[in-house]
């Protein structure tokens, strides 16, 4: 490891700011690009499924026991 | 190799192999990035003249090259749905708008707050920099003028003729740091002759890149599943998958 203290690690000579923000920026980014496509399937998936029972009619209460 | 591309244009078979695909690409990706990241930010020295600012570029670099990369990606899907009439590559290419704006994002946001420190500015209307913030508006381009047109087909069709002619910016992007002389610094690695980067900073550098390139398919393929389900919810495949994965 190049530096030898937590307090070296955050500071980084005074570039810390820079750095560590542009690492965040860059993870938040990255996890939303991850996460909007998963929460769509699944919502796509629900919605169609809950269509799916409404037109089938069945009550969903026998529906969640099979 | 004509059953394979007959097998492409099937979403079933599609969506399936893909499931396959991302249950072993995305672990490998987020521990790669996440290898890559704790390498470059807490195990390489600093640069002896930008001292530790230099720690972005194992983002700013792998964000722009793939941000690059992924237009090519997005163009030919584009080309391929424009002359063959092919769904699949039309789900493609919309696929790779939102990833390619989001990693130009990246490069366009890092490399700022890595130009204060370096440049001592946060921006400066150079070529590079101003041809990188257009590869931005093309891809935010793509993906409005796929919401503006009620017609997907003509959406499409404008799309991939956009794609087309924003191509002519990528060159410009390539050789902007060689045409013009500018504060942005030329490429450090090259395929051909030496590099001039430190072994002890390039393989974390070319982890990174990596990285970023499967973490772009991931994601590639994870908009194409979402947008395969909601283009194909009246067939049986989609109607079945939704009642056996709906109420979960």
């Amino acid at each position: 490891m190049y530096f030898d203290s937590l307090g070296a690690i955050l500071h980084m000579d005074g570039h810390g700011s820079y750095v560590w923000s542009a690492y965040l920026i860059t993870l938040i980014v990255l996890a939303m690009l991850l996460l909007v496509p998963r929460r769509r399937q699944r919502r796509i998936l629900q919605q169609l499924d809950g269509e799916l029972r409404r037109r089938q009619g069945t009550p969903m209460a026998l529906d969640e026991e099979s | 190799m004509w059953t394979f591309f007959h097998k492409l244009g099937s979403p079933p078979w599609l969506y399936s192999i893909s499931g396959t695909i991302l249950r072993w690409l995305l672990p490998i990706t987020l521990v790669a990035l996440a290898a890559g990241i704790v390498w470059g930010l807490l195990f390489t020295a600093p640069d002896f003249r930008q001292g530790n600012s230099y720690r972005i570029i194992y983002i700013h670099v792998p964000a722009a090259v793939v941000a690059l990369a992924g237009y090519y990606v997005m163009a030919i899907a584009g080309a391929i749905s424009l002359i063959w009439k092919m769904k699949m590559a039309d789900v493609a290419m919309k696929a790779c708008a939102p990833i390619g704006a989001a990693l130009t994002f990246i490069a366009l946001v890092t490399g700022s707050i890595w130009g204060k420190p370096t440049w001592g500015t946060w921006w400066v209307w150079d070529a590079r920099i101003t041809s990188m913030l257009i590869l931005l508006f093309l891809y935010l381009g793509v993906v409005a003028l796929y919401e503006a047109y009620d017609n997907k087909e003509a959406a499409g069709k404008a799309c991939a003729v956009l794609s087309l002619v924003g191509m002519v910016n990528i060159p410009i992007i390539y050789k902007s740091v060689d045409w013009w002389y500018s504060l942005h610094q030329p490429a450090s690695i090259k395929f051909t002759g030496e590099s001039s980067i430190d072994p002890s900073m390039l393989y974390p550098l070319l982890l990174m890149i990596s990285a970023f390139y499967a973490l772009f398919t991931c994601c590639l393929l994870m908009n194409m599943r979402a947008e395969l389900l909601e283009r194909e919810a009246r067939t049986n495949w989609v109607q079945r998958l939704a009642k056996q994965e709906g109420r979960s």
